[in-house]
C-alpha cells in the first residue's frame, strides 16, 4: 500500500515539520502560533470556558540610592500570583557577579532568567578582556537584550548596580522591559514605589553615613509595605562597596512595625497585666 | 493492490478568515501535589484524579509525580498533555546528560534546568504547575517550587495545583510553624510522621477540592532511593 502525501504538503506544511526537527536540539524559544506573542495569552484566556489565567510571580517593592559611602540596595520579599500570595522569602536582589547586583520588580522569571544570562555575558567579557566590565557596559548588554524582544511581552524593571574599577563613585542604572536606560542617583521600582520614593526623597542626603543610609532604605521599603499589598514580608539590605557588595540585614516587616510603632505584639501578653 | 488515496482538503472559494473555531491550546486537568523536606529525606503526595477541565473526571488513576533520578522527583499539577511533554523532554535530556558526561544530573541542577527548560516556552508557556523534590549531593531533603514560566525558589515544603490554597495554610502552620508561640523553631521531624502528615494533608485537601480525589501517590525520596506507596482518598 502506498500513501500519498500531496495533500498534506500543499501548504509547506513539511517545509514547517522539517523546520521544527530542525530546532530540536538547538536552545530556542518556542513562538506561540499567534502574529502577536505579548498577546497572545490575553486572547487564549479571554473567553468564558477558557482555564484560570496563567499567573505568573510578580515582584514589587525595590529600591537603590547613591550616597558618598557606596549605593544601598533595599527590597522587598513578597512575591504575588494575582491576589495569592506566591512567597514571604524571594530573594529579589539579584548577585549577578561578585561586584554587581540587580533587582527584581515586573515578572520574576523574565528578571531571573535575563539577569542570570547577563551574569554569563559579564563573567565572558571578565575572561576575554581580563578585566571586570563596567556597570554601564553591564546594564547595555541587559538593555539591548530587552530592547530585542520588544513587543513580546517581557516585563522587568530592575536596577543594576556596582563600583567600577579606577572610578570615585558608584554606579546606579535602572533598566526596564521598554529598553529604557537611566543613569541616576536614586531610583525605586514596583508597585510600591511611589511610597518608597516619598520617604526616600524626604530623608536623602549625599553625605548619610553608612547606619543613616541602610536605615533610610530600609524605612523607605518598610513604609512601602505598609501600605502596598503586594508588597511585604521581609526586607533585605545591601550595600554596594568599592570592592564588592555586601548583604546588611534582613528584617521580618511585622518585627519593623514594632519597632516603628513601639507596639507589643497583640496576641503576647504586656507584662504589667495581672491576670 | 489498491493506492490508498486520500482526498484533499476541499478548497474553498474565497479565503475567509475562520471565525468559529478559536485556538485553545489549554485545558486544566487538575489535581494536587505538594511536598515536605527533612534533614535526609524529602516526602511527596499527589493525588491521581485527572479531571476534563469541567466537572466530568477523565480518569482516576493519572499519576502527577514522575521519577527523574533516585535521587530527585518532579510533581506536576496542571494541564495533562503538557506535562507530558515536559517530563519528556526532560527525560531525554537527562539520558542525554548522563550519556556525556558520566554522571546522573544532581537535583540541584535539574531544579535549574527545569526553570530554563520552562523560561524557553517563555512566550507559549506549559501550562504547569511544578515541583521538584529530592535530595542534593550531601543527602539534605530540598524542594523547589515553580510558576509557570520557570521562576523558582528553594523552600522546605510547598504545594501546587488546584488544592494548593487549601493546603499550604495547614503546611504554613503546622511545618514551618507559622504564628505559632513556641519556644522553639522547627525541629528535625521523624520520617514516618511527615509520611502521616502529608497523607492528612492530601486528604484534606480532597475534601474540599472536587479536583482532588480518588487515590495519592506517596513518594520518600531518601538515600535508600525513591519508594512509591498508593493511598485512598474519597472517590466522589
Amino acid at each position: 500500500m502506498e500513501l500519498d502525501f500531496d495533500c498534506v504538503d500543499r501548504n509547506g506544511l513539511l517545509d514547517n515539520m522539517t523546520n521544527d526537527l530542525q530546532n530540536l536540539d538547538r536552545i530556542h524559544f518556542d513562538l506561540p502560533p499567534s502574529a502577536n506573542p505579548s498577546n497572545f495569552l490575553n486572547e487564549v484566556f479571554d473567553h468564558p470556558n477558557a482555564p484560570k489565567a496563567l499567573e505568573f510571580a510578580h515582584g514589587t517593592t525595590t529600591l537603590a540610592f547613591v550616597y558618598k559611602g557606596g549605593v544601598v540596595v533595599t527590597v522587598d520579599s513578597k512575591s504575588t500570583q494575582g491576589p495569592y500570595v506566591a512567597s514571604r522569602t524571594v530573594k529579589k536582589v539579584i548577585e549577578i557577579t561578585p561586584t554587581l547586583l540587580g533587582t527584581m520588580a515586573g515578572g520574576a522569571a523574565d528578571c531571573s532568567f535575563w539577569e542570570r544570562e547577563l551574569g554569563r555575558r559579564c563573567r565572558l567579557y571578565e575572561l576575554r578582556n581580563k578585566e571586570l566590565i563596567s556597570v554601564a557596559a553591564a546594564s547595555k548588554i541587559l538593555a539591548n537584550i530587552v530592547y530585542s524582544y520588544k513587543g513580546y511581552g517581557l516585563s522587568m524593571g530592575t536596577m543594576i548596580t556596582g563600583w567600577d574599577k579606577n572610578s570615585d563613585v558608584p554606579s546606579l542604572y535602572y533598566v526596564d522591559n521598554d529598553g529604557t536606560r537611566l543613569k541616576g542617583e536614586r531610583f525605586s521600582v514596583g508597585s510600591g514605589s511611589t511610597y518608597a520614593y516619598g520617604v526616600l526623597d524626604t530623608g536623602y542626603n549625599f553625605n548619610l553615613s553608612d547606619e543613616e543610609a541602610y536605615e533610610l532604605g530600609r524605612r523607605a521599603v518598610y513604609h512601602a509595605t505598609h501600605r502596598d499589598a503586594f508588597s511585604g514580608g521581609f526586607i533585605n539590605v545591601y550595600h554596594v562597596k568599592k570592592n564588592g557588595w555586601e548583604k546588611i540585614s534582613t528584617d521580618d516587616c511585622f518585627k519593623l512595625y514594632q519597632k516603628y510603632y513601639n507596639q507589643a505584639p497583640i496576641n503576647q501578653p504586656n507584662n504589667n497585666n495581672n491576670i | 493492490m489498491n493506492v490508498l488515496k486520500l482526498t484533499p482538503f476541499p478548497t474553498q472559494d474565497k479565503e475567509k478568515p475562520l471565525n468559529h473555531g478559536r485556538f485553545e491550546p489549554y485545558v486544566d486537568n487538575g489535581g494536587t501535589v505538594l511536598s515536605v523536606a527533612g534533614k535526609d529525606y524529602c516526602v511527596v503526595a499527589g493525588d491521581t484524579r485527572m479531571s476534563d477541565g469541567g466537572y466530568g473526571i477523565q480518569t482516576r488513576k493519572y499519576t502527577k509525580i514522575f521519577q527523574l533520578t533516585n535521587k530527585c522527583v518532579i510533581a506536576t499539577s496542571g494541564m495533562q498533555a503538557d506535562t507530558l511533554a515536559l517530563q519528556k523532554k526532560l527525560k531525554v535530556m537527562l539520558d542525554h546528560y548522563q550519556k556525556e558526561n558520566g554522571k546522573v544530573m544532581s537535583t540541584p541542577a535539574i531544579a535549574q534546568f527545569l526553570s530554563n527548560t520552562l523560561y524557553y516556552k517563555r512566550f507559549f508557556p506549559y501550562y504547569t504547575f511544578n515541583l521538584i523534590a529530592g535530595i542534593d549531593e550531601e543527602g539534605e531533603g530540598c524542594i523547589w517550587t515553580y510558576d509557570a514560566v520557570g521562576s523558582h525558589e528553594k523552600v522546605k515544603y510547598s504545594s501546587q495545583g488546584s488544592g494548593n490554597q487549601l493546603v499550604i495554610p495547614l503546611l504554613d502552620n503546622q511545618v514551618a510553624k507559622f504564628n505559632q508561640l513556641l519556644p522553639e523553631g522547627p525541629k528535625d521531624v521523624p520520617l514516618d510522621q511527615v509520611v502521616s502528615f502529608v497523607k492528612d494533608a492530601i486528604t484534606s485537601a480532597g475534601e474540599r477540592d472536587i479536583y482532588t480525589g480518588d487515590y495519592a501517590d506517596i513518594v520518600v525520596i531518601d538515600k535508600h532511593g525513591v519508594r512509591w506507596e498508593k493511598f485512598e482518598l474519597k472517590l466522589d
